[in-house]
Formats: structure tokens, C-alpha cells, sequence
């Protein structure tokens, strides 16, 4: 179910329009106050609900994450580097979270060209671009040797 | 020019009734244009549908002095201080047109109802305050529409860019810098000032005149939608929004302040 946006809590800031990946968060025309221009291309990211610092945009979850009727609220802070969740069942139940904020500063992601070019030998390899240095992990990931696995098993 | 006040001068071409008849009618056309507006957009019943609402489902109940104290924070921080604005330079661009605008139009009524002539002389304050009026709300109308505007801001479009939603802020800009325009050359005697203030009084007509089809009537709306905002928040529902968490001590890597917006 695609975001929609209460009108009088709306200012017309445009941080929804900014964020939008799909780019169907616009401003309207006549009132200039956010809309959502093409819900069906909505994938509920969530990050306009996150950004507006009106808490003016809300979004009815699928059914299979809660039963319809509910309602999933986002309240974004930013000083404290939190995002807090409120989940409200139909039936008045209530779920609360608290998530931290992973903002990545801006400029702080290098793009592909920024890195060194793989070797030719690499393709034979079993890791992906910029592992095992990217992935953190001391060694590199855990994984089974041939000699540790099964065989004949059906 | 500052001090000397230009509907006491232009007297001797328009009768003073005249001007107060066509002040009357405007605010006549804002009252009337505001309860059209109300009716046909159903906000007022909006407004108490979300009070009832929030009464029964909110976890405490308000009284009366707790409601008072609401409306007189809503007045002072929402109202009058535009607090609801969440960037300073929009906040700031608000400030200076409501305020510029209440100067500009109080001023314009007691001069056109008390000192209509040059017969009874003009108090020095309300000519200079009818100046600076009008000097805001053109500082703070062309900042908001050049620069700040979302659709220029965010989406990138050119800041000449006309709609709909510009009906009020453009007739604004348009009737304020017009009638400055005028006084100015009224002021210095210069030939075309007829023409600049036909101008000026049509785009004032369409200011006042155009409430139910521009977001004149905002002013009204918006603290009702800020005071409701309020008590959803003292009386527990929030909006169904969650309560802000507590400050934790490490979450997440340390953060640096988004910038693209």
C-alpha cells in the first residue's frame, strides 16, 4: 500500500520530493503540498515517511506484515540517531521499536571508478568486487573447505 | 515619502468613500471567500472529526485549563512565531510576509478610515510602518519565491515557473510591490502613477477576491491543524506516531550530518 500524505500537516519542503528513489513523491500543483503521483510504483522504502520532518506522510503496510487495519507510524530523530517504530494492531495491541539511524555521510561511498581495476585472474575467484577488504572480516568470511563436505548425500 | 501619507494624497483624485467602500468589500470578499472555503473543503469538519476521534481513543483525558494552555502555545509558537516551519530560512521568509502583510493592511485601514484627507494630519508612524510593511513582505515574498520554493528548491524548475499554488503568493507580491510603486511616484509626482495604481487595486481585487481558489485562507486552517497536532500529543495518541526514544548511548557509527537536503 503506497505512501499518502496528510494535507495539513504538510509544508510543501520538498525533503519527500529529494528522497524519493521512484521520484513519484511531487509537489502539488495547486495547493503545494506533497503528493504521491503514482502510488502503484511505490515499493513503501519508507524513506520519505522518515525524512519529513512534519511526520505528514503515512503508509498502510501489506497485509501479510500486519493485518489490515493497522497502522505502522515512523518517528525520526535526529539528534539522538534513532528511528522509532509504533506498530498498531486493529485490535490494540501495540509493537514499539527503536533502530538506529545509518545515515552514510554524503560523498563518503567511493563509485566503482574510484577503485583499482580487478586482475584478469580474479574472475576465476570465488569472492565478489572488493572482498575480502570490504567485508571487514579478519581472513575473509568463513567458509567450508571441499574436504569438510559431505558427499553421496541425496 | 516615507512620512507623508498617500491616501491622504490621492484624496484629491479618489474620494475617500470610495477607498473605504472598496476596503469594506475586501474584507467582506475574505470573510465570505474564508466560510466558502471552510464549507466546500470540509475542513472544518475535519477538524472536529480528528478532535472526537482523538478524545476517545486518547489515553488521558484534557480539561479545560489544559486546553487553554494548548491554544495559548499553539498561538504563541505555531502562530506567531511560525513555529511549525521545519527550515530556518522558510521560517524566517514566513515571518517577514505575515508580519510585513499585518503592518502593511493595519496601516492601510487607519489611513484610509481615520486619516483619509490632508485636512487631518497623518501620525508620521503609520506612513513608515505602511513602508516597512510592504518592504517585508516583498524581502520575505521574492526570497520565497525565487529561492526557497519547493518546486524551484527540490525539484529543480525554473524560478519563473507559474501555478496554481502561486495564486496567492504572486497576487501578494503583485498588489504590495505595486502599491509601493505607486506611492513612490505619487510621491514624486511622475507621469503613469494612474496607471500603477489601477494596476495595484486589480491585483488587490484578486488577492482578496481569489480566497476560495488560492491558500489565502491558510491562516485559518493551519493553526487549527497545529492546535489538533497538540493535543493528539498530551493526550497520549500522538498521532499514532512513537514515542521519541530515549537517548542512547552508543547507536550506530558515529554520524555525520546528511547533507542533500
Amino acid at each position: 500500500m503506497p505512501t499518502f500524505v496528510y494535507m495539513t500537516r504538510c509544508d510543501g519542503c520538498g525533503h519527500c520530493v529529494d528522497i524519493c528513489p521512484s521520484d513519484i513523491m511531487h509537489v502539488d500543483k495547486t495547493y503545494r503540498r506533497a503528493y504521491n503521483i503514482e502510488p502503484n510504483m511505490c515499493w513503501e522504502c519508507y524513506s520519505c515517511v522518515k525524512a519529513c520532518p512534519q511526520n505528514a506522510i503515512d503508509v498502510r503496510g501489506y497485509a501479510d506484515f500486519a493485518p489490515l487495519g493497522h497502522s505502522v507510524r515512523t518517528l525520526r530523530e535526529e539528534a539522538k540517531g534513532t528511528i522509532s517504530w509504533r506498530l498498531k494492531f486493529r485490535d490494540g495491541r501495540e509493537k514499539n521499536f527503536v533502530s538506529p539511524i545509518r545515515t552514510t555521510s554524503w560523498g563518503s561511498i567511493k563509485g566503482p571508478a574510484e577503485y583499482a581495476a580487478p586482475a584478469a585472474a580474479d574472475l576465476a575467484g570465488q569472492e565478489l568486487a572488493h572482498e575480502p577488504g570490504a567485508l571487514k572480516v579478519k581472513g575473509g568470511l568463513p567458509a567450508l573447505r571441499p574436504d569438510q563436505l559431505k558427499r553421496g548425500v541425496a | 515619502m516615507f512620512i507623508s501619507n498617500p491616501f491622504a494624497e490621492l484624496s484629491a483624485l479618489i474620494p475617500p468613500a470610495f477607498m473605504q467602500v472598496f476596503v469594506v468589500v475586501m474584507i467582506v470578499l475574505v470573510a465570505a471567500g474564508t466560510l466558502f472555503d471552510v464549507v466546500h473543503k470540509g475542513s472544518a469538519r475535519y477538524f472536529f472529526d480528528h478532535w472526537r476521534k482523538s478524545r476517545v481513543k486518547g489515553a488521558k483525558q484534557i480539561d479545560a485549563a489544559g486546553l487553554a494552555a494548548i491554544a495559548m502555545k499553539t498561538g504563541v509558537v505555531d502562530v506567531l512565531a511560525s513555529g511549525e516551519f521545519c527550515s530556518a530560512r522558510r521560517r524566517v521568509a514566513h515571518l517577514l510576509t505575515m508580519y510585513g502583510f499585518v503592518a502593511y493592511v493595519g496601516a492601510t485601514a487607519v489611513m484610509v478610515f481615520c486619516y483619509p484627507t490632508p485636512a487631518v494630519p497623518t501620525p508620521s508612524i503609520l506612513p513608515l510602518l505602511w513602508w516597512m510593511g510592504g518592504l517585508m513582505v516583498c524581502v520575505g515574498g521574492y526570497w520565497f519565491w525565487f529561492f526557497i520554493r519547493a518546486d524551484v528548491a527540490a525539484e529543480g524548475n525554473s524560478p519563473l515557473r507559474v501555478m496554481h499554488a502561486d495564486l496567492f503568493v504572486l497576487s501578494l507580491l503583485a498588489s504590495v510591490t505595486l502599491g509601493l510603486i505607486w506611492a513612490f511616484l505619487q510621491s514624486r509626482g511622475a507621469p503613469g502613477t494612474s496607471v500603477i495604481f489601477g494596476l495595484h487595486i486589480l491585483a488587490s481585487t484578486v488577492l482578496f477576491g481569489s480566497v476560495p481558489w488560492s491558500k489565502f485562507a491558510h491562516m485559518f486552517f493551519k493553526p487549527a491543524a497545529a492546535f489538533e497536532k497538540r493535543v493528539s500529543s498530551a493526550n497520549g495518541l500522538r498521532s499514532n506516531l512513537p514515542a521519541p526514544a530515549d537517548k542512547p548511548e552508543v547507536l550506530g557509527s558515529t554520524r555525520a550530518q546528511p547533507r542533500n537536503y
